[in-house]
């Protein structure tokens, strides 16, 4: 548990952690709470040389309300987000997910910013972030754009963010009723299954993690909610790269699903 | 009860590890010392093509590399238990190397070390230590390894078999009673396999003197005095007067720090070779894959009854895995360990078990707490209970009816089983009673329907257990097969102020002596507490000592500091009759001195202690000093038992198991310290629980783990199990001066089968009848859907 040897730079501001990322490319990495990143470079599956450190920039560690929008930005701790007054009046169901990962420990260090960059099938965050149509902001070489959360989660620990780009904050529209639900790993205890739902209007916002390599919208039981919890039944429709691992093969996960996608209909 | 003795006194150790001042092995630094890192085979079974090290020779701060080519301890390490063929042919003892040569046989054995200034260093040159591997089909299961055409682990044997074994009465004659029975009910099931996971990791230095030619080993063990005989006698041939063994502060073993390692051996030599102290301290991915493991059994059993649920006959055949080679005691554990115990609690008038034990392509199989025990006890309590719901009777009723009569090992003679062993007392339907009367049995079971009409699965589960303990009787064990004797030391030196030092060849890590050995010495002598020390983990300052495991530290240990203390009186009693110029018989000793009786006539533990050292006016003749040493074989095992009661709640959705309740009933014996035996129970059923719900060990089918972390080995924590509610009843060993028998691995065996026994008694209804352990939430909804 001994990481290879790596330089270590502390950003001041934004701009020169973009600096710093152009400067040393493919070898840097950048760091924030290092809850993910620290533990694959001991067991050496990573070993960059370089970290940029950005957990003291502090315009990416405050939360705020923007009109309709809560603004979080990428450094703020799981636990400043289980905790926030303003997310918890205005995304709930963000705070009751902030609250199911890890332990203390890690929710003191760990960030949203790292957490979506780090994009691991198994984490908590990304099915709130789909059901809530929320909107990742990431700053590169070529400036600012925002990147919709159907369109950021590509693949297993993929997303579209470009390797100059860092993430700076996530604006989540407010949401009036929405409710987590998760099925934890016994080991782990990451989600064998995450299921979030959102009230919107008569309908539903579903997003799924843990089930498939890539987070999903339950899109079928969306269009087929009737305001009961039958249309639960749907959650895998359509639903391929299905994880499979000793504590829930295919068959189990899809079931699991189904039933975390009915309790959080019920919850909702 | 004493003063001490059968007090909740809190543990003296406990301040220095809760400020984090503990000595572990880890914590120590030697001027010039240097750090090492292990190359290890990415494969479970491989040729090793070649060894290139130029690069990491050259990389900064290498110290020194070796591979199997340098030589080191040409004869391996030994295994300490002999268990020949049921035909007599000597069992199969590959030699251990402690660097493989030519072939690589599992997961994470060690091809070569780097030694390096730092730690950083030594892992920096470790990856760059080329190895090219021939990868070879591998098989990690017991059963699969014994079919024909199997992947040989030694090329030397035909098959895989390491021996086979049976116990208990004829075959012929057990198969003839299950034919004829009214019921017969069968199981078929793995005992799965799992990683002992104590909180310290393995660490070792070994530290050369060149100019005193000594060597001195610290390591994390439980058996100082073992390591060191195996390490001079049997790898490396170095004079065992000059090395020193010392262990001081471990954070726990379940077994696993018994046996002697290839890494302990490996670093003695290195040492010499390089003149100055060397460190290694596993990490936990390398505690997964070297650690001794435990369990793995796969299991087929039959038992038969009469048409009263009477058992008439029990036989069964195992496949149990030993690993790629065999660990310090691996060949008892599924023999001695095991088979001896499959009388239980029964009067079964006819058993017979046999046992395949094959090596397979993976890291050993030894034992882990309770060592075969919880494999014994698993399979007659989940077969007991199975088979009452089979005959529509009740799980305490069967039990009830085929219960030993109380006896006391005094005025009652012992228990004389079919399988070997006489039993020493024991009380079965008063801890049966206690526990259901601790639960409310019978107004559960109204809940329970309740429950059931309302779509609720609520589950309780038996489990009446015995278990074998203060592992000793040398002459016993030597005729079973073991190596080496299991006696124990205890030595008494009084100091001339009356302080007392005690030393102990048992080695505490976790269970308590420090407090414990101090309390029973303490009443004994009739002084403070804080007036006695106990010294443990330096082979120079203990004669000898076989070390702490199956609850023998205070049955077997104990004993022998009691037969010291006795020494020590009866030679101060000489002293203070020369003091007290009186006749000894006219002498009693109580609170700290001794008395002319019916006087007020009497002299200090302390004057008599001054007196040895400062002997001017003395008895003629008697030699100065207080000091004595004793060995002490008892005459049997000691035999704890209990009842241990689960309930439980399966979410019907997703099979998961909600453990409400856990109720635990012992008979350790007499009790020296009720919140140490506590909290022995409640740990141990914490880790019965890990098996039946939780933890396992998978390999995939090319033999790589993939239960490797604590991403995906699951260890019970705090929020998987309610309070423990504990009790005891209190049926004294008959032959040991305490009249102790243990209580170290007690809940670890009870618990298991009552949890899934309550589980199956939750799903019963739905026609489920067993579950392969860990309960996993898919497992248990796949057996609700099957
Ligand atoms: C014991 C333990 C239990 C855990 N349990 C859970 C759980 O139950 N559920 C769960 O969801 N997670 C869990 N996690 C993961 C945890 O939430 C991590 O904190 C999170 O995944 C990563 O966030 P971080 O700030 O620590 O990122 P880091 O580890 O610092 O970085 C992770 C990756 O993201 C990149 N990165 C970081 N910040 C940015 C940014 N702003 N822009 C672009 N790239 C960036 C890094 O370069 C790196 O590649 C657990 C972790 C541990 C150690």
């Amino acid at each position: 548990m001994i990481p290879a040897k790596f330089d270590y730079i502390k950003a001041s501001s934004l701009g020169e952690a973009l600096t710093l990322l152009q400067e040393h490319g493919d070898e840097a990495k950048i760091l924030s709470g290092g809850h993910s990143l620290i533990p694959s470079m001991k067991l050496r599956l990573a070993t960059p040389s370089v970290l940029i450190d950005i957990g003291g920039i502090s315009e990416m560690n405050t939360i705020t309300e923007e009109g309709d929008e809560i603004v979080i930005g990428a450094n703020c701790t799981h636990h400043q987000i289980a905790t926030s007054d303003l997310v918890r009046e205005h995304v709930n169901i963000l705070s009751q997910a902030a609250l199911c990962i890890g332990d203390i420990q890690v929710r003191n260090r760990g960030t949203l910013g790292g957490s979506l960059a780090h994009a691991d099938p198994a984490s908590d965050y990304p099915a709130t972030v789909l059901a809530c149509e929320a909107t990742i902001v990431a700053e590169g070489k070529d400036g600012k754009r925002t990147i919709g959360a159907n369109d950021f989660f590509q693949a297993l620990f993929l997303t579209a963010l470009q390797d100059d780009e860092i993430i700076t904050a996530i604006r989540f529209p407010k949401v009036s009723q929405g409710t987590y639900q998760k099925f934890f790993q016994s080991a782990s205890r990451f989600a064998v299954v995450g299921v979030a739902a959102i009230k919107k209007g008569d309908g539903v916002q579903i997003g799924v993690t843990g089930v498939s390599g890539v987070p999903f919208r339950a899109t079928a039981v969306e269009n087929a909610y009737d305001g009961t919890s039958s249309a639960a039944k749907h959650a895998m429709d359509g639903v391929d790269d299905i994880i499979s691992d000793h504590f829930a093969d295919e068959e189990y996960r899809s079931h699991l699903a189904r039933v975390y996608v009915k309790r959080a209909l019920e919850a909702l | 009860m004493g003063t001490f003795i059968g007090k909740p006194i809190k543990r003296r150790e406990d301040a220095r590890f809760l400020k984090g001042a503990g000595r572990y092995t880890d914590d120590i630094k030697l001027p010039k010392m240097t750090q090492s890192a292990f190359v290890r085979s990415p494969y479970a079974h491989a040729k090793i093509v070649r060894i290139d090290t130029t690069n990491a020779r050259n990389m900064a701060g290498v110290v020194a590399i070796y591979t199997a080519e340098d030589g080191c301890g040409e004869y391996g390490v030994p295994c300490g238990w002999q268990v020949n063929f049921k035909n007599g042919e000597t069992m199969r003892e590959p030699k251990h190397p402690l660097l493989a040569k030519d072939k690589i046989r599992h997961l994470g054995e060690a091809v070569a070390i780097v030694i390096a200034e730092t730690l950083e260093q030594a892992r920096d040159a470790a990856e760059m230590v080329e190895v090219d591997y021939e990868p070879l089909p591998a098989v990690t299961d017991p059963q699969k390894a014994m079919d024909s055409g199997a992947p040989l682990v030694h090329d030397e044997w035909p098959d895989n078999a390491a021996f086979d074994w049976c116990i208990g009465n004829d075959r012929a004659e057990v198969e003839a009673a299950l034919a004829s029975a009214h019921h017969v009910t069968e199981m078929e099931y793995r005992n799965q396999r799992l990683a002992p996971n104590a909180i310290e990791p393995r660490s070792y230095i070994a530290d050369y003197d060149v100019n005193a030619g000594k060597w001195t080993l610290y390591t994390s063990t439980q058996n100082p005095h073992l390591i060191r005989l195996l390490l001079c006698a049997f790898v490396l041939g170095i004079p065992e007067h000059k090395v020193r063994v010392l262990s001081y502060d471990v954070g726990g073993g379940f077994g696993s720090k018994i046996y002697h390692y290839t890494e302990e051996a490996l670093l003695t030599w290195v040492s010499k070779e390089i003149g100055r102290p060397v460190k290694w301290t596993s990490d936990r991915s390398e505690a997964f894959l070297t650690d001794a493991h435990g369990r793995d059994h796969v299991v087929k059993s039959k038992m038969g009854f009469d048409k009263d649920g009477k058992i008439v006959a029990h036989l069964t055949d195992e496949y149990c895995a030993l690993g790629a080679y065999l660990s310090t005691f691996a060949p008892a554990v599924p023999t001695y360990l095991h088979g001896t115990l499959f009388q239980g609690v029964y009067t079964t008038p006819l058993i017979h078990l046999n046992v395949t034990a094959p090596f397979t392509h993976t890291v050993a199989v030894d034992a882990y707490r309770g060592a075969g025990r919880p494999e014994a006890t698993y399979l007659l309590e989940r077969i007991i209970s199975k088979a009452a719901k089979e005959m529509n009777m009740d799980p305490a009723e069967i039990r009830f009816k085929n219960f030993i009569p109380p006896f006391d090992g005094v005025n009652e003679p012992g228990y004389q089983t079919q399988v070997a062993l006489q039993y020493d007392s024991g009380n079965y339907e008063a801890v049966l009673k206690r526990g259901l009367e601790m639960l409310g049995y019978e107004e559960f079971r109204k809940e329970q329907e309740e429950a059931r009409r309302n779509g609720k699965l609520l589950g309780v589960g038996i489990s009446t257990y015995i278990e074998g303990c203060g592992i000793a009787p040398s002459a016993v064990v030597g005729s079973l097969g073991a190596r080496a004797g299991l006696y124990e030391v205890g030595a008494v030196r009084v100091q001339p102020t009356g302080k007392v030092s005690v030393f102990t060849g048992t080695h505490s890590h976790g269970q308590g002596h420090e407090t414990v050995f101090a309390q029973f010495v303490a009443d004994k002598l009739g002084i403070d507490m804080a007036d006695v020390e106990i010294e443990h983990g330096d082979t120079d300052q203990v004669a000898f000592g076989m070390g702490t495991y199956g609850s023998r530290s205070l049955a077997v240990g104990g004993s022998a500091i009691i037969k010291s203390v006795e020494k020590v009186l009866e030679k101060g009693a000489k002293i203070a009759a020369h003091k007290l110029e009186a006749a000894e018989e006219d002498l009693e000793y109580a609170e700290g001195k001794w008395t002319v009786k019916g006087t007020d006539k009497s002299v200090s533990f302390g004057d008599v202690s001054l007196t040895a050292y400062v002997p001017h006016d003395y008895p003629e003749g008697l030699e100065p000093g207080l000091d004595f040493s004793s060995f002490y074989d008892p005459t049997n095992f000691t035999y704890p038992f209990g009842t241990h009661i689960a309930v439980v709640e399966v979410d019907s959705d997703t099979g998961k198991v909600h453990l409400k309740r856990f109720l635990a009933c012992d008979d350790v014996g007499n009790v020296m310290n009720p919140m140490i035996v506590d909290g022995q129970i409640q740990g141990g059923v914490v880790q019965g629980v890990g098996q039946a719900l939780l933890e396992e060990v998978v390999y995939d089918e090319v033999g790589q783990m993939l239960s490797g972390s604590y991403m995906e080995y699951a260890m019970p924590r705090a929020d998987d199990v309610p309070m423990i509610e504990t009790d005891r009843t209190v049926t004294p060993c008959p032959h040991n001066p305490l009249g102790v028998k243990g209580a170290g691995e007690a809940g670890a065996i009870g618990s298991t089968p009552a949890v899934v026994n309550a589980v199956v008694d939750a799903l019963s209804h739905l026609g489920v009848t067993d579950i392969q352990m860990p309960l996993t939430p898919q497992r248990v909804w796949k057996a609700m859907h099957a």
